[in-house]
């Protein structure tokens, strides 16, 4: 016998959630909305305030008032008007080709050595994180040869590897490396035992659990590691190409140490954190991409 | 094998551990294995591996240590390199954390000194030697400088984080009965952040140790070769010297001294930070 | 019976004959640890959940209702006794730990959508990876199962974008989409206003006299206990085992108007009178809310 329940809750229909249709639209709409929140608060302005503080003390400090400790620094007129001239004293600006090279060079390594510390880490770190036993053997490893710093690898390096490209690179990809094995293999590791368990309910295998729940899971984690493993990379870039580089930001800002050049170190400086901020953002937009769920989440003011 | 290394250790010295740490210790040996092979294949097969036979054998390496371990310039050096770690390292708190908090309190000051700190943030620390070294009097204050750097931002961010993270009821609950802010500051903030703050330094002092192996390194003679006269030691120097005096061993010796003075720093770290944040350790 | 194609035998909205689902709990036994030294979480537990039908199991935190229906769903292993689904052993001695299945699906109190999947990905998520359903067919029935129940419309969004109400719903069709036995619900409203909450009980009634699936559920709201079930069980403190069994006699179908009725407020005191004991010696023993 059949019951028809006398309550007609479930006729009324869910009032509709943001429309669906086109995913990176309603993206964009959330970002032109909190721009213009964000340009309507205080924010933009104190940021003003603070660049000009610290611009301010530079030119002060060089410029004006001549403090001793600052004598043989570049002052911000100095070096803007260097980085911009298209005869520069030094040699370097951004007209000059050999700056983009120099940038390219750089960038170059750097990808080449995140992608293939990315293309092991991550895969690597995965596994650690979900099969027990893999990490019991090879944990212990990966410890035991973490603690020695980037830098110290280079002699070793230098002696395994031929030529002056492969040990920079190597050394690169070995501090992105851990850093991005790492943070997957934590962020295997901190999801949610009932998503594994719900699956399982659900009648997934474990290769199914694995491809489902645990990639798609621990990819928050992945992301932020892979903008720290692009920092370190930066980081290990920078000390290889000052010891043993030809070419490079980190060469360019020892030679010009060495050639009296100082205004441009600064521009070197400058260029270093430029570029290093746009590989991090680069990063951090493909994760935002790939993690729609996510930014949606996140605009919409996180949980409910 | 697994059970078998587990009963011969415990019959013989009645050291009994489950089977993960037996299965770290299979693997590590294994390792051990393989780089000893590969480091002498040219000799025993004939044909070398590609990247492991030009290292120098364990064997050989641990014979070398053995030998630095009863030199006094040895310990000299990994002194040296020890002091230069904490210096910038306890700068870096003394300076980060109250900033860091104070970024955290005060919405004001976080506008006006968050955006110059994220611009400043990408360049990394070894880019500031030669400005550091301009700036500067001293060698040694320079490479302190840069050490600084090198944990500054890390701790800062941690410290940041760790302030925003604490539940805003623990905040109400005070006001509720009755707080001063100096109060919420010191019961709330302050502990509050603390776990943050041991993990910032933890985090720290691993990039304090690589930057001044760098900073040694390329002040005792980098290709560049000129940043003044040599520091005057240090484990970072140290491997430099041997590479280029040709003395592979000392190189991975070198290594694995500051892998285990790294090591060591950030576990006691661990430890100061597990007692000073009891509350933690429970369940 | 001629051989009908997979995709019409497989539910439609109309009521089905009482089905399968009877769980039955046989002198069960958990320990947490080690024989000797560990924590009595269950101590000899033993009752039935009937095929068909909702039974509620209620008492003071941290008891081992949770416990059980780990064990039940396959979570967790037993450490003595037996757990059946109708004929077949789910655990018991040389099997102390069931496979989590299809056939019981947990609703879970924090909720597991898969986040990262829209709604109508997690719905079909079940047959799609037991191979039962091509992904068209499981799409239709989807599609058909959430119109049901009152989710059209959202089939393209992420849970992160519904608010938790609504997502309790699509996690419970997700479950039904795979023909289970019983559902295990584990406090899933309890993160809930009471407001939202009355609406998703009479949803959850609703989902229930359509499907006839066997309910096993557990909460500390003891009104909602009694609104549900056919049967209420009261478990002592820890170690748990049931201190009273309740058979419901209200009439189903029922609505929210039955909570005003005499017989309601009665089975309402003999359950706050038996719960408040326990509570009682649990506040004694310092039990820590979990």
């Amino acid at each position: 016998m059949t019951e028809t329940s006398p309550v007609q809750v479930l006729r009324t229909e869910v009032p509709r959630a943001i429309a669906a249709d086109s995913r990176a639209g309603a993206s964009l709409v959330f970002t032109k909305h909190r721009l213009s929140l964000w340009l309507k608060s205080s924010r933009p302005y104190l940021m003003l305030i603070g660049f000009a503080g610290f611009m301010g003390f530079w030119y002060l400090s060089v410029e004006i008032w001549k403090l001793p400790r600052f004598s043989q620094m570049p002052g911000p007129t100095e070096v803007l008007h260097e980085w911009f001239s298209k005869d520069p004293t030094y040699g370097l600006s951004i007209f000059v080709p050999e700056y983009y090279m120099h940038i390219w060079v750089s960038t170059q390594r750097i990808v080449i050595a995140f992608f293939l510390a990315t293309v092991i880490g991550v895969p690597l770190g995965l596994f650690l994180g979900w099969s027990e036993r893999f990490k019991q053997f090879v944990f212990p490893v990966f410890e035991f040869l973490r603690p020695v710093p980037p830098l110290a690898w280079v002699p070793l390096a230098i002696v395994m590897f031929k030529g002056s490209e492969t040990p920079v690179i190597f050394l690169t990809f070995l501090a992105s490396f851990y850093a991005t094995a790492l943070n997957t293999m934590l962020g295997v590791e901190s999801i949610d035992v009932s998503y594994v368990r719900a699956a399982n309910c659900l009648g997934a295998t474990r290769w199914q659990v694995f491809r489902h729940v645990i990639v798609p899971g621990a990819m928050p984690f992945i992301f932020t590691g892979l903008q720290i493993s692009v920092g370190v990379a930066w980081f290990s870039l920078v000390a290889g190409e000052m010891v043993s580089g030809q070419y490079g930001l980190g060469y360019v800002i020892n030679t010009s140490y060495t050639m009296v050049r100082y205004p441009t170190i600064i521009i070197g400086m400058a260029t270093l954190g430029l570029v290093g901020y746009v590989t991090s953002a680069a990063v951090r937009l493909v994760g935002d991409y790939l993690m729609q769920w996510r930014t949606r989440e996140l605009a919409l003011g996180g949980d409910r | 094998m697994l059970v078998a290394a587990k009963a011969i250790s415990a019959r013989v010295t009645g050291f009994v551990a489950g089977d993960d740490f037996w299965r770290g210790v299979v693997a590590i040996a294994a390792f051990l294995i393989f780089w000893e092979v590969g480091s002498r294949s040219h000799a025993w097969f004939g044909f070398s591996f590609p990247w492991v036979s030009q290292v120098p054998a364990p064997s050989a390496v641990l014979q070398a240590m053995f030998r630095l371990v009863q030199e006094p310039s040895f310990w000299n050096s990994t002194f040296l390199s020890t002091l230069r770690v904490f210096e910038g390292f306890f700068a870096a708190m003394l300076i980060g954390i109250p900033l860091g908090l104070a970024m955290a309190v005060s919405r004001t000051f976080f506008g006006i000194s968050f955006p110059v700190f994220e611009v400043l943030r990408p360049i990394p620390p070894l880019a500031w030697v030669p400005a550091s070294i301009i700036f500067w009097p001293t060698q040694e204050l320079s490479i302190a400088f840069v050490t600084f750097l090198g944990a500054f931002f890390t701790i800062v961010i941690n410290v940041i984080g760790g302030a925003r993270a604490i539940d805003v009821r623990y905040f109400q609950a005070a006001r509720s009965m009755g707080s001063s802010t100096w109060d919420i500051f010191r019961r709330i903030i302050l502990p509050g952040t603390l776990p943050s703050i041991v993990v910032g330094a933890t985090v720290g002092v691993g990039i304090t140790w690589a930057v001044v192996v760098a900073a040694e390194m390329i002040s005792g003679g980098g290709s560049a070769g000129s940043m003044g006269g040599a520091a005057g030691g240090g484990l970072g120097f140290f491997i430099w010297n041997s590479y280029v005096g040709g003395s592979y061993t000392q190189i991975v010796a070198g290594m694995i001294s500051i892998g285990i003075a790294g090591y060591v720093s950030s576990a006691a770290l661990r430890k100061i930070g597990n007692w000073m944040t009891p509350w933690l350790n429970e369940n | 019976m001629s051989a009908e194609p997979a995709v019409m035998r497989s539910r439609s909205a109309v009521a089905q004959p009482v089905r399968q689902g009877g769980v039955r709990i046989n002198d069960v036994v958990k320990i947490y640890g080690a024989r000797d030294t560990g924590i009595l979480a269950v101590d000899h537990c033993t009752f039935e959940v009937p095929p068909g039908e909702i039974t509620v199991c209620v008492g003071p935190s941290g008891c081992g209702k949770t416990t059980l229906l780990n064990a039940i769903a396959g979570f967790h292993s037993i450490t003595s006794g037996s757990i059946y689904l109708d004929d077949e052993m789910l655990c018991g001695p040389g099997k102390l730990k069931a496979q989590p299945g299809p056939d019981r699906i947990v609703v879970f109190q924090n909720g597991a959508l898969f986040p990262w999947k829209t709604n109508i990905e997690n719905i079909t998520f079940g047959p799609i990876m037991q191979g039962v359903m091509t992904r068209a067919e499981a799409y239709d029935k989807a599609r058909a199962m959430m119109a049901d129940a009152g989710l059209r419309g959202i089939e393209h969004n992420y849970p992160g974008e519904i608010s938790s109400g609504v997502r309790r719903r699509v996690e419970i069709v997700r479950a039904l989409m795979n023909n289970p036995k019983i559902l295990l619900l584990d406090e899933p409203y309890r993160a809930l206003d009471s407001l939202t909450k009355s609406v998703m009980h009479e949803a959850l009634l609703e989902i229930f006299y359509k499907n006839r699936v066997s309910i096993f559920f557990i909460t500390h709201d003891l009104e909602e206990a009694i609104f549900l079930g056919h049967k209420v069980v009261i478990m002592t403190t820890r170690p748990c085992r049931p201190k009273k069994i309740l058979d419901i006699d209200i009439p189903h179908p029922r609505d929210y108007s039955v909570l005003t009725t005499k017989r309601f407020r009665e089975f309402m005191e003999e359950t706050v009178a038996a719960v408040h004991e326990e509570a009682i010696k649990a506040f004694a023993a310092g039990e820590k809310e979990r």
